[in-house]
């Protein structure tokens, strides 16, 4: 087979205000056609309004190993959430 | 001039259609420089928010305590950093930014120009200041700007903690001793009608308010925001046996909401423009820690031009 034409990571925005959410991923000469290869790939029932697609060598990643200084989770600290506080009776919504 | 109007009017159909507007759509110039001014601010009001509850930092009375307000400081970063993030897809620089807080061209929420003199001033600013905020933001989670309406959601669903803290801890201090009792009146009685002014002018008054709610970037008026604080906060005030300082405050049957008294707007301006108790330290304090990091911008530059050097670009 010859040389692969590069990778695209494609992200939709399901309507104005959301974020651009990560759906997939695409092979295109360049960003012009990977927007329309996205588009023909994961825009079929109005999934969205705004399609990024981003060459995926440019995206850098953290490593799975990283997981304790990335994303330690804090569960030694409770206070952190809302629900650690009990309120007293007739306080709602807070 | 023909395409000017267009883009003016898919503009305005947006806006109308409740549709965000997104950072690279076109926008006038006066709904971009509207949100550079109000979320810069925002941003501003959360880091300059950190300067009086570390003033307590040290001397939280157990370390529980201690480990709640840090956390809740580090959140009110946080805050501040989202907010600049979403302040920068406008096209302005974090710099520019900042050099308009210490040029004093940008504001901040004038509560954080008020002192810090009890610990129970921390339980008061997190039941009653991070409350007001909470109203604040809850609307703005609406708001038109695609950037800054994500932002909102994201510190909306943190600040209920910060809220909670300080509403529990001052509760614990209304239950204690006589003299605590007495320390967490104080602290309410000093931060109350500054809580009030956190929603700025009457709207007949406010400046850009006008604007702002036809470009839907605010949704709900200061005077309405105002309503809805004190009318959640006075049961609250009842539940935990402390009394809100307003002689004129009572239950409107006929409006479905609490009447309250006038706020001492000549204070309110006196503090706005620079004459509160801690304006200068704040910003004093800001320009120091803002001087103080000079060396590590400098070195992260550095860094990055030394690496670059070496694979010879």
């Amino acid at each position: 087979m010859s040389e692969l034409s590069p990778l695209f990571e494609v992200f939709l925005r399901g309507r104005r205000g959301l974020d651009h959410i990560h759906v997939g991923s695409l092979h295109a000469q360049d960003a012009g056609q990977a927007l329309e290869y996205a588009r023909d790939t994961y825009i079929r029932r109005s999934e969205g309004v705004s399609i990024w697609v981003v060459e995926s060598k440019d995206i850098h990643a953290s490593q799975e190993s990283d997981v304790a200084s990335f994303y330690d989770p804090m569960d030694d600290k409770p206070y952190r959430h809302a629900t650690h506080y009990t309120l007293p009776d007739g306080v709602d919504n807070m | 001039m023909a395409e000017a109007n267009d883009l003016e009017q898919v503009f305005e159909n947006k806006i109308d259609a409740e549709e965000k507007i997104e950072p690279k759509d076109w926008m006038p110039e006066g709904y971009r420089k509207n949100l550079i001014r109000q979320m810069s601010q925002h941003a501003h009001s959360e880091v300059i928010g950190m300067q009086p509850e570390g003033n307590w930092l040290t001397r939280a009375p157990t370390l529980e305590r201690k480990s709640v307000l840090l956390a809740k400081i580090q959140d009110e970063a946080g805050h501040g950093l989202y907010l600049y993030s979403a302040t920068e897809t406008l096209g302005i620089t974090r710099e520019e930014i900042v050099q308009a807080l210490h040029d004093g061209r940008a504001k901040y929420a004038s509560i954080f120009n008020y002192p810090s003199l009890t610990w129970a001033d921390i339980g008061a600013i997190g039941w009653l200041v991070d409350g007001a905020a909470i109203v604040n933001q809850v609307a703005l989670q609406r708001t038109s700007y695609g950037p800054y309406a994500r932002a909102m959601v994201r510190i909306c669903k943190e600040e209920s903690f910060h809220q909670r803290q300080g509403y529990e801890s001052i509760a614990v201090l209304a239950r204690g001793s006589a003299q605590q009792k007495a320390m967490a009146q104080d602290a309410l009685n000093r931060w109350w009608w500054p809580s009030l002014m956190m929603f700025g002018p009457h709207d007949a008054d406010s400046a850009h308010s006008a604007q702002s709610m036809l470009w839907k970037i605010k949704r709900k008026s200061n005077d309405e925001l105002r309503q809805s604080f004190v009318d959640q906060t006075v049961s609250q005030a009842e539940i935990i046996d402390l009394e809100i300082p307003d002689p004129d405050l009572k239950w409107n049957e006929q409006r479905q909401h609490f009447d309250f008294g006038e706020i001492d707007w000549d204070e309110f301006k006196q503090v706005i423009n620079g004459n509160g108790l801690c304006n200068r330290e704040r910003l004093a304090q800001h320009k120091k820690a803002h001087a103080n990091g000079a060396w590590v911008r400098d070195a992260v530059a550095a860094y990055v031009k030394g690496k670059t050097g070496e694979s010879g670009e």
